[in-house]
């Protein structure tokens, strides 16, 4: 079993970097998102496709032209303390397809993503539960507040450096 | 520091208690409703729950009306703070499954297969065929008694309270199967990483077949009572109307999704646990108004009969668990006599095991609508990350569009309509 304390979690030990294979070449999604894709993985069954935090709202309307029109959930995840330091994971779905692919953002702590709120409506909530949760501000959505917590609660749980018991 | 300390620590701000004012102002400046001037003459606030007999309790609505006309309404959530998903990442992997038993009290066994199977996809685990079948089963089954919960609840709401005792009868038939199968009637645990927990007591397939042969009369005698009924018509007919294009929009799955015309179901389109074995209908409605919802839950209860039929003529032989002996806990006989079986037992039961390094999303169609976990592993014997999407989370912010111009009354029948459990629906 991996020590958690001597082996910490960084995103390097956990997806390293490859190249856009040709395997995906053939993957409806990649054709129409191609020129934002930093970084792509397939792995267990799974395209995770990279892309830059200013690029999300152009990728995500090419995801939705490339068929994948229902949008799942964005959430994320804490990769504290190492740098960037949060991923966002944006799932979306095609009903034609009958495929799914995340798209990924990896943010430092204060920089702010767009909401995709204008490409679906649906990330209203999810972009507020992750601003909530985690304390990434999305430029441009309707309502940035808290969703979950008290609006005077301190602090972002899901947060690696917030304790599990909470401050209080 | 003490409890005592940390009581001094807290400050006369935290202790005060809002007054009707307050509750008030902070609706109207918060949740920013309809309109310039939060006071008008025109507009009034109203909140409605989260005390509500028909906000399933813990949900509040914000509702600013005009007279009795609904113009806003935003759903104010997070009453339960159950802090599920930051527990999550505290316990090891298999601690994990009693905690999405809790997350959406209704469907215990449909949670559970979508968390194992999130873990499984991480381990790249082969799932036993019979185990496979048994979870079909029971997430037929589980579908069946959450349907029923929301039949119940939804016609009481709207004032016919037979149908409620009626639904909680044939339930409680399906809690003491839950309860044979895995000793607790709502909190199951039944279905684990890497198979099912428990081989099927005897008898219990008989019983099964019992209720199964029996139900079908009664949801026909629910229909009987129902469906002729010009109250029961009145208030589900052209009511919250949803779209399929504003459905997709707002993310909105299962059956309020079907009955806006949208032909997508898991089970069929992107299979698990085998469910393409499987020979079903997949009910679609274009009504999209709440009694469109209604006769999608009818039609998949029977669906489900169907399938819990195939299940039970076709339940192989063999084991329950997956062959990881690292992985999976040994048989108790094993660890009577072999000493690798204690060990490893011991091991798993302190340690954990390790998941290889990557993610994963589950995707099942749950009775409420899609539910997918995401799980992150960072390679150690504890989930880096695990987020569950409930499908309950996406309808319920589709509740303004589909009430927004009715009436506050239809509010209720709408609530009722996506089948919201508050449970799934906090964080």
């Amino acid at each position: 079993m991996t020590d958690p304390i001597t082996n910490p979690a960084t995103p390097e030990a956990c997806f390293g970097k490859e190249a856009v294979s040709l395997a995906l070449a053939d993957h409806a999604a990649v054709q129409g998102l191609a020129e934002y894709i930093l970084d792509a993985k397939w792995d267990r069954k799974e395209l995770t496709l990279t892309v830059a935090p200013e690029n999300i709202v152009a990728a995500c309307k090419a995801a939705q032209a490339a068929g994948y029109v229902f949008f799942e959930d964005v959430t994320g995840v804490d990769w504290y303390p190492a740098e960037p330091r949060f991923q966002l994971s944006y799932s979306l779905l095609s009903y034609k397809l009958k495929q799914r692919i995340r798209v990924v953002v990896r943010l430092n702590e204060g920089q702010s993503v767009a909401s995709i709120t204008g490409v679906w409506p649906a990330a209203n909530f999810y972009e507020r539960e992750v601003f909530d949760l985690f304390g990434v501000p999305f430029t441009g959505h309707p309502n940035l507040t808290r969703i979950m917590m008290p609006d005077n609660w301190k602090g972002h749980p899901l947060r690696k450096d917030y304790p599990v018991e909470g401050y209080r | 520091m003490s409890p005592i300390e940390e009581l001094d620590e807290i400050t006369a701000e935290d202790m005060k208690i809002p007054g009707v004012a307050d509750v008030v102002r902070e609706s109207v400046t918060h949740h920013k409703p309809h309109g310039s001037d939060p006071v008008s003459d025109q507009t009034m606030i109203l909140n409605m729950g989260p005390q509500h007999p028909s906000t399933h309790g813990v949900l509040r609505l914000v509702i600013e009306l005009d007279g009795e006309t609904v113009i806003s309404l935003a759903p104010d959530i997070g009453y339960l703070h159950t802090g599920i998903e930051k527990t999550c990442e505290a316990k090891f992997y298999a601690q994990v499954t009693p905690m999405t038993d809790r997350i959406d009290y209704l469907c215990p066994m449909t949670n559970n297969t979508a968390y194992a199977l999130a873990v499984e996809k991480l381990l790249e685990l082969e799932i036993p065929e019979r185990a496979q079948y048994i979870r079909v089963l029971f997430n037929e089954l589980t579908r069946i008694q959450s349907h029923l919960v929301w039949l119940g609840t939804h016609a009481m709401d709207i004032g016919a309270l037979t149908v409620f005792l009626y639904c909680f009868r044939e339930r409680e038939a399906l809690l003491r199967i839950f309860e044979a199968v895995s000793g607790q009637r709502m909190m199951t645990s039944f279905v684990r990483i890497g198979g099912v927990s428990l081989e099927l007591p005897p008898g219990l397939l008989k019983d099964i077949r019992t209720f199964l042969a029996d139900f079908p009369s009664k949801i026909a005698e629910y229909e009987g009572l129902l469906n002729g009924n010009p109250i029961w018509q009145s208030r589900l007919k052209d009511v919250g109307m949803l779209s399929a294009e504003d459905a997709i929009a707002l993310g909105v799955s299962g059956p309020p999704m079907r009955a806006s015309g949208i032909d997508f179901d898991v089970r069929r389109d992107m299979p698990y646990s085998g469910y393409e074995k499987f020979q079903f209908n997949v009910p679609v409605s274009n009504g999209c108004d709440v009694w469109a919802r209604y006769l999608v839950r009818m039609d998949e209860m029977r669906e489900s009969v169907k399938i819990c039929l195939q299940a039970l003529d076709g339940l192989p032989e063999g084991r329950i668990m997956a062959d990881a002996p690292k992985i999976i806990l040994p048989d108790r006989e094993q660890m009577k006599t072999q000493m690798e079986s204690l060990i490893h037992h011991f091991k798993i039961v302190t340690e954990g095991f390790a998941v290889p390094v990557g993610e994963a999303t589950s995707s099942v169609e749950a009775p409420h609508g899609m539910m997918n976990y995401y799980v992150v592993s960072d390679g150690t014997a504890k989930p880096y990350r695990v987020h569950m999407r409930n499908a309950d989370f996406a309808n319920l912010q589709a509740l303004e569009t589909m009430c927004k111009g009715r009436l506050i009354a239809d509010v209720v029948a709408v609530i009722g309509s996506i089948d919201v459990v508050l449970g799934a629906i906090d964080r």
